[in-house]
């Protein structure tokens, strides 16, 4: 049957092959596959639109604080205004950082691969309703439970660590009398970074190919040898963009250390004094309401350090991860 | 170094899953023998019993001995992170670490259990493994490159490497050659052919012919039906189960595979 068909193709139609073959490879680009680079090329535009837009918005209206006498300025030389809130700003988020994330990843890990199953979900319930809870709430509970909590402990490291060498500078008295100093916002900013870092880390460490942990368990690994030899090395550039996620949280905070910090304008590393820098954040939400004419321009352009202080943290963490690719296990 | 391994009425489960029936066999030391079978029949798990890889899956189990020279190895005070760094295991797809150096995958092992070991010692250390493995010659010069970087087959003697580092007294190898070339897969033969001198060698394969090469010894599993526990179905030296089979079932899938 089909061949009888061909057969009388060839002989009424005698074409040419290449022809034949160039009909049936050629084709138009598919609808959906069109629909689907558009969109995604349209989404990548779009997230780099924005950000010029609030790069433009930021150095526009900031120009003028910039540019200004210091003399015609509500809050002076923007310098020196803006430096301590700056440093206040690392600062904070540094020391919550140094709490949450061995935190994270033990909680992580023990998630991924200690835990029973049961456990384990239950767990992870409770993390990603922890990222739920809003600022305020983290707030007020840092002002009315926290710092009375931790106050007593305070006094205690004051009068044992404040009269030492280096660890004077951290721990000197007085102190405060309220406890809300920048030892308790960043634990506070631990607290809501927390959930971030952990949620990220536990799905990175539940992709580890288990190839590569039975090898390392085929060696004669214990579990945490293991985790030290195949789930850890995998996961670090996912923790740390985990870590990077959780910063961006913490640098850009501003209800919950608005609400618990007792601010001044100091530059000091003092953790527990009642003299505490205030983060740029916090400062803009505190001061904004009595803002007016250069005034404003002066805390947008606070406003633009903490979009650069942002960027270079990002960057540096890409720069660090990109010099160790090679071993990334990507290939 | 080499140990005699005895499977007594060895039945393994995953779960309330029975996957394979009370096995019964002795490795010899410093032989090769080969596990073979049709897919499923519990090849795999047989072996990683041995080891007691096992049971590093939820819910996995064993009844019965394996010994050691004598030693059960499934004995309440026998502690199966020790087994496994006497008894050594190379994967069916190489698993270099990805996040280590051809000479950091090799130590590995070594520095395992807070094992220090002076840099002259891990030197020559990497050297005799690589040697051992006959990948010396080709990597000499890119130790401290990831082990990602080699070819497929390069990486499997960089695992069989890396096992060999802590002197286990057991290799075993679940189809070491699968995922690789020809070539490679003659390497990796010439190999098992070497470590048989040290170590008591375990292989499954798929591979009728390579089991004939390398093995001096062959075991033959297979399912009465599926859903059924595997069985161990024939077993004694290679030359006997490939030419004079005394089942049925052996001939079948011997003659099955040679075509
Ligand atoms: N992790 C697991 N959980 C549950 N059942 C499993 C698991 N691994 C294997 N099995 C089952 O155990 C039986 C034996 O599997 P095994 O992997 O040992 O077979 P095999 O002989 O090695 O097969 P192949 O030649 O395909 O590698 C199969 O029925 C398989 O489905
Ligand atoms: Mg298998």
């Amino acid at each position: 049957m089909a061949s009888t068909e061909t057969g009388a193709t060839s002989e009424s139609l005698p074409q040419d092959p290449t022809n034949d073959l160039q009909s049936t490879i050629h084709g138009k680009a598919r609808l959906g596959d069109k629909v689907f680079r558009n969109l995604s090329t349209g989404s990548g535009t779009l997230i780099l639109v924005i950000l010029a837009a609030v790069a433009t918005f930021l150095v526009g209206l900031s120009i003028p604080a910039l540019t200004a006498d210091p003399e015609e300025l509500q809050y002076g030389a923007f310098w020196a205004y803006a430096l301590p809130f700056a440093f206040g700003t690392v600062w904070a988020s540094f020391l919550s950082m140094l709490f949450a994330v061995p935190v994270a990843i033990g909680i992580a890990l023990f998630i991924s691969h200690y835990a029973p199953r049961r456990l384990a979900q239950g767990l992870g319930y409770v993390i990603d309703l922890l990222a739920a809870v809003p600022s305020v709430v983290f707030g007020l509970w840092g002002i009315n439970t926290l710092a009375p909590l931790v106050r007593p402990l305070y006094v205690w490291l004051a009068d044992n660590f404040g009269d030492l060498p280096v660890l004077g500078w951290f721990f000197a008295g007085p102190v405060s009398g309220t406890g809300r100093t920048i030892l308790t916002a960043a634990m506070v900013l631990a607290v809501m970074v927390l959930p971030i870092i952990t949620a990220i880390s536990r799905e990175v460490f539940l992709q580890t190919p288990r190839l590569h942990e039975e090898a390392s368990l085929a060696l004669g690994a214990t579990r945490w040898e293991m985790i030290r030899q195949a789930v850890l090395p995998f996961g670090t550039p996912g923790v740390v963009s985990a870590c990077m996620l959780g910063l961006g949280r913490a640098l850009g905070e501003t209800m919950a250390i608005a609400m618990v910090l007792s601010p001044a304008s100091v530059i000091s590393f003092e953790l527990l004094t009642p003299s505490n820098p205030n983060t740029i954040a916090g400062n803009i939400a505190l001061a904004f309401p009595e803002a007016f004419g250069l005034g404003v321009n002066q805390l947008i352009a606070t406003g633009l350090v903490l979009f650069v202080i942002t960027l270079a943290v990002n960057m540096t963490a890409r720069w660090i991860l990109a010099s160790r690719k090679e071993f990334s296990g990507a290939n | 170094m080499s140990k005699r391994i005895e499977l007594k009425d060895l039945n393994i489960f995953y779960g309330k899953f029975h996957a394979v029936k009370s096995v019964n066999m002795t490795i010899e030391p410093r032989a090769v023998t080969a596990f073979i079978g049709s897919s499923g029949c519990g090849k795999s798990t047989v072996l990683r019993s041995i080891n007691r890889m096992h049971e590093v899956i939820d819910g996995a189990y064993v009844e019965g001995q394996v010994l050691l020279d004598g030693v059960d190895l499934y004995d309440k005070a026998v502690d199966p992170v020790r087994v496994r760094r006497h008894i050594g295991m190379v994967f069916q797809r190489p698993n270099p670490f990805p996040t280590m150096s051809i000479r950091e995958n090799i130590l590995a092992g070594v520095r395992l259990n807070n094992s220090r070991i002076s840099k002259s010692d891990a030197d020559e250390l990497v050297e005799t493994s690589l040697q051992g493995a006959n990948l010396w010659n080709e990597v000499k010069d890119r130790l401290d490159k990831p082990g990602s970087g080699l070819s497929g087959g390069q990486q499997q003697r960089l695992c069989i490497a890396r096992a060999i580092a802590v002197s286990p007294d057991v290799l075993l190898m679940d189809e070491p050659c699968s995922a690789l070339d020809p070539i490679s897969t003659l390497a990796v033969e010439d190999l098992i052919q070497e470590l048989k001198e040290n170590y008591t060698v375990v292989i499954v394969t798929h591979n009728m012919q390579q089991a004939a090469r390398v093995s001096d010894s062959t075991a033959f599993f297979n399912l009465k039906a599926h859903g059924q526990p595997g069985e161990l179905i024939e077993y004694g030296p290679t030359e006997k189960i490939f030419h004079n089979p005394e089942q049925k079932a052996t001939e079948d899938y011997i003659t099955g595979r040679f075509g």
